[in-house]
Formats: structure tokens, sequence, C-alpha cells
């Protein structure tokens, strides 16, 4: 079943924006499935068909496309999807447990969603987070230091509709879908909330501070002065 | 005499707006720019050449001879993209930094673009981090707002687009031929080179492609002098970088020291590994650079001294681990990450890390043969130098490393049949406070030991 024309004329708008910003309109092709991902909560054959359409491919093309990132989902995901990191570093610290106390706890598989539709969960690869290990994401919001039984309790707040907000990002956790839009290029109004950095990432920082460290003072070659600090 | 530490890049991390463009210019944001655009292009290329500033993404090229490389007068468009796509296990250094001061990464691009002549510079970031394409986007609207950014830039005639082009989640675009063809929207498969990027990158045009800390680097270097940036770190690997410090120790965090530093030096000031524990094994850059272990504890962390160890240094990701990892389950761990991420163009990557899966995972289970390490190292030399790019010999070293360091503990897992470690005690909650029935995560309250 093919898109509405309601929903069509809505994401037709948004298309339009996303392939006006590139020189080859084929570039906005993952902008563009992050959209339809935001409109279904995921990929469907009728959001690959509508993509296909807007940048005159074939469908085949554009699931290759979708099979090649693991960001776009095929079927229903949670409202909020929990990745926990099992890479080497954050599996090692805990995060190995992490997963599995949380598959237990919430009774779900990798890649599964539990019965309310609330949640899913699966294991990530690196994040990019290693000095706040064990990391878990919320749609793609950083939850860092997590132990297991902070983990269970933020599956249950989640589960539960009680408020959390991501340790370095914003006050209001968006849904799977918010984020989905906002990857597709649509930002929010929350760029501004949460810590310029986290903790683990003032600490040489702090020290140097403590010790008086600086990088040298610009010689002669540096026409302006050192930035105050 | 450079201090241990010299933050420039983190230098104001602590400010609570720097992500905007008034606290960005608090500390003297985008003057850079306006003195890059009094300049010659080959001005500001030569100022970068001359800083000896190498690529900060891994392979540590020279970004001012990179930028030389385009073309100059010819009637192509030229595009800058941003390699944001920090995935190497271990790197943390990007991401953070986009969140904390993501202005310094635009006047970074538009410092680039003047000198490669590009009218569209492209930040291709990682999907994953819904916080800092955010702050991105956030920057790069306030960037037009105050005219850096935009037709006429600061009156200079020189104009620039900017687009945060949010990638979908796939390591292999961290390969920048792959993440050209994922910026046009195709499978993030890398391509034949040559033609390089900056003969044919991006829609068939010079395109060139750096990496977050590098384009950042830039402004610094332009306000201070290429002679202040050489003035740090060692005769060939100059300047100073971010290096993340995570794993078994007793404060993980971020430091920005001038290359050359040690791992002793960078422990001091994390305050050693955890109590009670030894280190094991560690990285100097990310999973792909292989181990190093308690032996190297004084090399100098630069290219060429991490090289002649037979490591990388270039991403500074630095991960440690102590006596109660096993180094077989680490190693099979990366490896099950270097499967995952193939792309699947080229056989002995594909198939190659297939197989080395297998026989890791038999090895750590105990069912493994002394014969089984030979089969290991054969395919590892099978993939090494033979596959299409290089996340097929970024596979390989931490495998190869762990067997030239650690043999006896392969053969242990199989005279044992099975492993000799107990993974609870790796846990950050092993020792101190908490446990897995404790109830807050560590770091919130500062009070274990």
């Amino acid at each position: 079943m093919p898109f509405s024309d309601q929903v069509r004329s809505r994401l037709d708008a948004d298309a339009a924006r996303i392939i006006g910003q590139y020189p080859g309109s084929r570039s906005a092709l993952l902008p563009l499935l992050h959209l339809v991902q935001s409109e279904e909560g995921y990929v469907s054959e009728d959001g690959i068909e509508y993509c296909a359409a807007k940048l005159g491919l074939t469908e085949a093309d554009v699931t290759g496309v979708v099979s090649f990132y693991t960001m776009y989902k095929r079927g229903p995901v949670g409202e909020y999807h929990v990745g926990v990191c099992t890479n080497t570093l954050c599996g090692v610290l805990g995060g190995n447990q992490i997963l599995a106390e949380l598959h237990e706890h919430l009774g779900v598989g990798d890649g599964e969603v539990t019965p309310d539709g609330r949640v899913s969960l699966e294991h990530l690869e690196c994040n990019a987070a290693c000095v706040y290990a064990p990391v878990v994401m919320v749609n793609w919001e950083f939850f860092d230091n997590q132990t297991p039984a902070s983990a269970r309790q933020l599956a249950d707040d989640l589960r539960a509709g009680n408020p959390v907000s991501p340790t370095r990002g914003p006050q209001r956790l968006v849904s799977w879908r918010e984020a989905a839009r906002i990857l597709a290029g649509f930002n929010d109004d929350q760029a501004t909330e949460g810590p310029t950095a986290g903790p683990a990432d003032l600490v040489g920082l702090k020290i140097a501070h403590e010790h008086g460290w600086t990088a040298p003072e610009p010689g002669p070659a540096g026409e302006q002065a050192k930035e105050p600090r | 005499m450079t201090d241990i530490l010299t933050p420039v890049l983190t230098a104001h991390w602590d400010q609570p707006d720097l992500f905007t463009i008034d606290g960005y210019r608090r500390v003297g944001g985008y003057q850079a720019l306006t003195k890059a655009l009094g300049m010659s292009r080959e001005e500001v290329i030569t100022a970068v050449k001359g800083s000896g500033l190498r690529g900060r993404g891994g392979a540590m090229f020279p970004t001012g001879v990179k930028w030389g490389f385009l073309p100059q007068g010819d009637d192509k468009p030229h595009y800058l993209v941003v390699n944001a796509d920090e995935s190497e296990p271990g790197a943390c250094k990007d991401v953070p930094l986009m969140m904390a001061t993501p202005h310094t990464l635009i006047e970074g691009a538009a410092i680039a673009s003047y000198a490669i002549g590009a009218g569209h510079a492209f930040i291709y970031v990682r999907g994953e981090v819904l916080h800092v394409i955010r702050r991105l986007r956030h920057a790069v609207q306030e960037a037009y707002a105050a005219g850096y950014l935009g037709p006429n830039i600061l009156g200079s005639g020189f104009g620039l687009d900017v687009i945060v082009h949010a990638g979908a989640g796939a390591y292999i675009c961290g390969e920048e031929t792959a993440l050209l063809d994922s910026l046009e929207g195709k499978r993030g498969l890398p391509r034949n080179k040559p033609p390089f990027p900056a003969v044919a990158g991006v829609y068939a045009s010079p395109t060139n492609v750096n990496n977050v800390e590098s384009i950042a680097s830039s402004p610094a270097i332009l306000v201070n002098g290429a002679d202040w940036f050489a003035s740090m770190g060692t005769e060939k690997t100059k300047g100073c970088g971010i290096f993340n410090l995570s794993g078994h120790i007793t404060t993980p965090g971020t430091f920005e020291a001038p290359f050359g530093i040690t791992l002793r030096e960078l422990l001091e000031l994390a305050g050693g590994v955890r109590a009670g524990h030894r280190l094991k094994f560690w990285t100097a850059g990310g999973s792909s650079a292989g181990i190093l272990t308690d032996q190297h504890l004084d090399l100098p962390l630069d290219f060429e001294s991490v090289a002649a160890a037979g490591s990388q240094v270039g991403t500074r990701s630095v991960m440690i681990f102590d006596d109660t990892t096993c180094v077989v389950g680490a190693v099979l761990r990366w490896t099950e990450f270097y499967q995952h991420e193939s792309c699947g163009k080229c056989t002995p990557c594909r198939e190659g890390t297939f197989w080395l899966v297998r026989i890791l995972d038999r090895l750590e289970h105990g069912d493994g043969t002394e014969e089984d390490i030979e089969k290991l190292l054969d395919i590892c030399d099978n993939i090494t130098g033979r596959a299409f790019c290089a996340l097929g010999d970024s596979a390989t070293p931490p495998i190869t490393s762990a067997v030239k360091y650690f043999r006896d503990e392969f053969i242990q897992h199989h005279k044992e049949g099975g492993c000799p470690f107990d993974p609870a005690a790796s846990t950050v909650w092993a020792e101190g406070v908490g446990g897995s029935g404790g109830s807050s995560p560590r770091g919130s309250t500062g009070s274990e030991s």
C-alpha cells in the first residue's frame, strides 16, 4: 500500500528541501531513507519505492543501499531503540554483561522489540565514547558509564514512559522516529541543551590548568596574540 | 621545553557555551578565517605544509601536501569532504570535538575550502551520534547568519556552502573512497585508486578528504603560525593531538599532548592502571594498530617510533587492558567486528575475516590446536597487502601482534580446554562500589576508590 496522498505531499516538501542541498541528486538517498524511516519507523517497501521514484533509481538499487547500512531497519523497532556497545573495550569493561542482563530483563533477543512496542535491543560496535565505557545508546543518544543496574533502570523507565535524559545530550530524549527526522536533516530545538563536554573529556584540561600547562606562546611568526584564556 | 599537556583544540571545552558562535568568538573564533581570506590560497597551503600537520585520521599523510594535490585553475568544481565517520574501536576524539566546538571544524572547513578552491564542503558524520549532528547543524546555521559561510564570506568574494550529511552505520565509510561512494548515495564500497580523490572524488571532481581533527587544527595554525605548531611534537611528527585513554585505568579521559609523549606519562596523568592490577596490553592507535605491551611504556608516541615497534599511533586511541583480560577473547571480538564491517567487495577480506573469526572462536573456547595459530598467521599473511582497501589490512594486526606477544596464552586455552579468565573480573564494577546490584553509574558519585 503506497503512501497516502496526504503523507506523500508532506514528504514531498521535505524531500525537495533535502534534494535541493546537493549538487548531485543521488546524494540525497541516505537522508531520504532516514526521512521515510521517520515516517514509518523503518524502511518499508513503500519507503523504498518512494525514494526510488524521487531520485529516478530502481527499487533494486535503493534496496541494495538500504541493506548495506545498519541504521536502516526493515521492520518495526521500539519507540526507544537501545544499543549496547560490545566491541572489545566496552564489552570487556562490562558491556557484555549489560547486554546479557538486558536480554533477560526485557525478554527479547538481538534486534527484537518488547511486546508493548516500547523498547528494542541490539548490540552495537564502537560508538566513539570509549572513555565513558561501558556505553549504552538510546535512539543514538549517549548514556555513559552504565552498569547492569543502571541499564535495567533505564529500560524500565523507557517502558514506563518516565522521562530520561542522555548523559551528553538534550534534556528530552526524542523518540526513534524523531531521531530519524533529525538524521534526515531537520533539527529539533535542542541543539544548545546539554554540556559542552562530558567529565572524561575534561580530565586532561583540568590537569593542565592545575599545572599551568599550555601550548607554547606564539612566536613572532604568529602575528596575533594568543587567544585569551 | 614544551609542557606535558598542550590544550589547543580542547583548550576551551570547559566553557558552557563554546558550541555557540558567541562562545566561540569569545575565545578568538573566526579570527583565523579572516586572516586566511586575506592571504593567497598558496600562502594558506604553504602555512599548513610548514606546520608539519599530518592527517589525524590514522594514516598521517601531510595535510598541506594533500591540499596541494588538487589542481588549480581547472574548470571543474572542487569539493572538501570532512571525514567525521569516527568509528575506529577506541577512538573518541572527533565526536567530542564536534559536540564541544563545532565552529572550530566549520572555521577549519572554510579555510581548507578556500585553499583548495572548493565551493561546497560536506561534513560526513556517522549517524549514530545524534547530539553531535544537532550541534553541527546549529553551528552551520549560526555561521551562515554571521557571514562566515554563504556566497561572499566577509566580503572576500569567496563563497562556501557547508552540508552536514549523516551516515547510516558502516565502519567502512571511514575509508575515504568508500565515504565518497556513500556520499553519492551508494553502498559504501571502496574505489580503485588511481584516480585519487584529488583528481576524481565526489561527482568525479577534484576532492580533498580530511579527518575532523586535521581540519580543526588549521585555524590555530593560521592564527599562531606554522612555526608555533611545529615547535610542538617530534622532528617528524609535529604538533599536538588528542589522546583518548580508556579501559582499565583509574581515570579514563581525553588528553591533548604533543606527539612523542609516552604511555608511562599518559598513565601517570590518568592515575595509572586500576588498583591491584598491572598493564597487560594496550593499543596506541585503536584496534587496527594491533597491540603493544608493558615493554612499550616508554615508546615515544610519534609516527616513526610507533611504526618501528610494529604499530601505529594515527588515531591515538589508547585502550588499556589489565591482567584480568583474555587477549584471545579481546582479539576475537575485534575480528568479529572486522568481519561484520567487511564490505564484501574483495575476497581476501570477505573470506579471510570469516575464517579468522571461526578459528579464533574455537581457540578461545579451547577447541583449537597449536596448528590453528599457524593457520591464523597464514590467513593474515594472505589478507595483508592483498585486500582492496585498508579495512583488510586493519583486520590482521590485532591477531599477529597478539600471537607475537601472547602465543603462550593461545596455547594455554588449548591445553586447558577453555578460557582461563573470568570475564566478571574485568568489569568496572568488579571492584569498588556497585557490583551488578549497584544503582549508580560509575563516575556519578566520585566515591569509589
